[in-house]
């Protein structure tokens, strides 16, 4: 009896990382965030992201095995040593990186606007069609301002957990802001009028406004840098620097060859690579 | 385990518990009120009344409230005969939704509750009853009614506790309750076990109350045979 509560017992203490020379690396991601990583209807995972890592995984020489977990979970469960890396659309922000190191970035989309073609918002045009808010010229600042003023007193949909969240609460706080747990949630409440603005990465509305009987419409400014942040790279343990290196250097030779801006092209119509 | 975090993250959660309370009291009377009706349909001689209550018993006991709450604010939005009538005023509203999926959720399993409670009522009292010339909504009122409300109370107790929990479901649609402020501190402290711990408090000591509120009433009122 003693021995078998020592084996039960000993099952809660196995290492959850077996082995530090990476032959095998699991791969954390949502499954819900096409174009990046989404799940087709035969419930496999698929995206761009998803062919970059298998893409990646081939360069190293590594086995990787996908794990799907929901975005309000996937810092956590990495640092539990749930999977080793998290390779979800996530973008290198300050506030990530007190918990995470981030890999080299490999994409970056902006993030757009979205209001129903009906709205008054529709119409809505900046002196300039892309802001980075990195950027202190008088003409960023102005348009800006200007967003700011638009998105006063809105209801704004964002997924949670997310620098679009940041944004908002940043910048303009007086709107009434709604968290979505995924970018599907946020979409059918977009199409159903409960929001007037809804805010996400460019490419994660596309779907929905192609379909249709969506009246959406994006507009501009297409917002980045601030806390956007520095593009979407893979997120680690504080711990795990060699298998860091070993995706930086990964990612770097996918770059310089175009195989990452290929993958881009294929699933967001352009070339979104870093 | 970061202590501080779980104080923090106690105080910032307790915002949300007048929200919860507010859903989950309205809930509970709006949805009392309606098993009442649905008793009364499901034990109606009328076959179209007592097939419906039955049906509808049935389908909501037999589906998950997720997909209940789920089904009232993503769902029906898709309809624009509904985006367009009246009823978008309300089913506009995410409180609304939930109070509507919990309201419909505890009616179903409180109009069992209380069927249960008349059915352990014996035939002979209501012969009795008719016997003394009562009506049959005499009857009701003053024999049925009042021991099959005494009968129920351990059992509708359970189903208030059900409630209190279930309401953190509704955090889903938008709702900024007690689970909806959970969450939303987790996206930024990425830390689920300090902050699910403080919510998990509240949630036990609401739960604590309500049973030696009805340990009380127990007391007071139940039938002991």
């Amino acid at each position: 009896m003693n021995k078998l509560f020592a084996i039960i017992a000993s099952l809660f203490f196995v290492p959850l990382t077996l082995s530090a020379d990476w032959t095998e690396v699991r791969i954390g991601t949502e499954g819900a965030y096409p174009p990046w990583n989404g799940t087709n209807a035969a419930g496999e995972l698929e995206g761009a992201e998803i062919d970059m890592a298998n893409e990646l995984c081939d360069r190293m020489g590594v086995n990787c095995t996908f794990v799907v977990q929901d975005w309000d979970g996937i810092i956590p469960a990495l640092l539990n040593g749930k999977y080793d890396v998290i390779i979800a659309g996530m973008s290198i922000t300050d506030e990530r990186k007190e918990k995470v190191d981030f890999s080299v970035g490999y994409m970056t989309d902006g993030a757009c606007l979205v209001v129903s073609g009906d709205s008054q918002m529709a119409s809505f045009s900046p002196s300039k069609e892309s802001i980075n808010l990195f950027n202190t010229d008088a003409a960023t600042k102005q348009v800006t301002g200007q967003v700011v003023a638009l998105l006063k007193g809105k209801t704004v949909g964002v997924q949670g957990g997310t620098i679009h969240q940041n944004f908002v609460e940043q910048y303009a706080p007086s709107a009434e802001l709604k968290t979505y747990s995924t970018q599907d949630d946020l979409n059918l409440d977009m199409g159903a009028g409960r929001l007037d603005v809804g805010l996400a990465d460019c490419g994660a509305f596309d779907d929905y406004m192609a379909k249709a009987d969506s009246n959406l419409t994006s507009i501009q400014p297409t917002l980045s840098g601030g806390p956007f942040g520095d593009g979407v790279g893979g997120a680690f343990r504080k711990d795990d620097d060699d298998l860091r290196e070993m995706f930086n250097a990964a990612i770097k030779s996918a770059l310089a060859d175009g195989t990452i801006g290929r993958i881009s092209k294929e699933w967001f119509g352009r070339d979104i690579s870093m | 385990m970061n202590f501080s975090l779980i104080f923090e993250s106690f105080l910032k959660i307790l915002n949300g518990l007048a929200l919860s309370l507010e859903i989950i009291v309205l809930s509970l009377i709006l949805g009392f009120l309606a098993s009442i009706l649905i008793v009364l349909m499901r034990l109606s001689k009328n076959i179209l009344f007592s097939r419906f209550s039955r049906g509808f018993i049935f389908s909501i006991r037999g589906t998950p409230l997720l997909v209940q709450i789920y089904f009232i604010y993503y769902g029906l939005a898709q309809f624009s005969f509904i985006r367009d009538s009246f009823l978008w005023i309300i089913l506009k509203e995410p409180f609304w939704c939930g109070v509507i999926a919990l309201t419909i959720n505890t009616s179903a399993y409180t109009a069992e509750i209380i069927r249960s409670g008349l059915n352990a009522i014996s035939k002979g009292q209501i012969e009795s009853a008719t016997a003394f010339g009562m009506t049959k909504f005499q009857t009701f009122k003053r024999i049925l009614i009042p021991q099959a409300l005494r009968q129920s109370i351990p059992a509708y107790s359970n189903e208030i506790i059900l409630m209190i929990k279930s309401s953190s479901l509704v955090s889903i649609i938008t709702i900024m309750e007690m689970t909806g402020i959970a969450r939303k501190i987790i996206s930024t402290t990425f830390a689920p076990i300090e902050v699910f711990i403080a919510a998990g408090i509240i949630y036990l000591f609401l739960n604590y109350l309500i049973t030696i509120i009805f340990r009380q009433v127990e007391k007071r009122y139940s039938v002991s045979y």
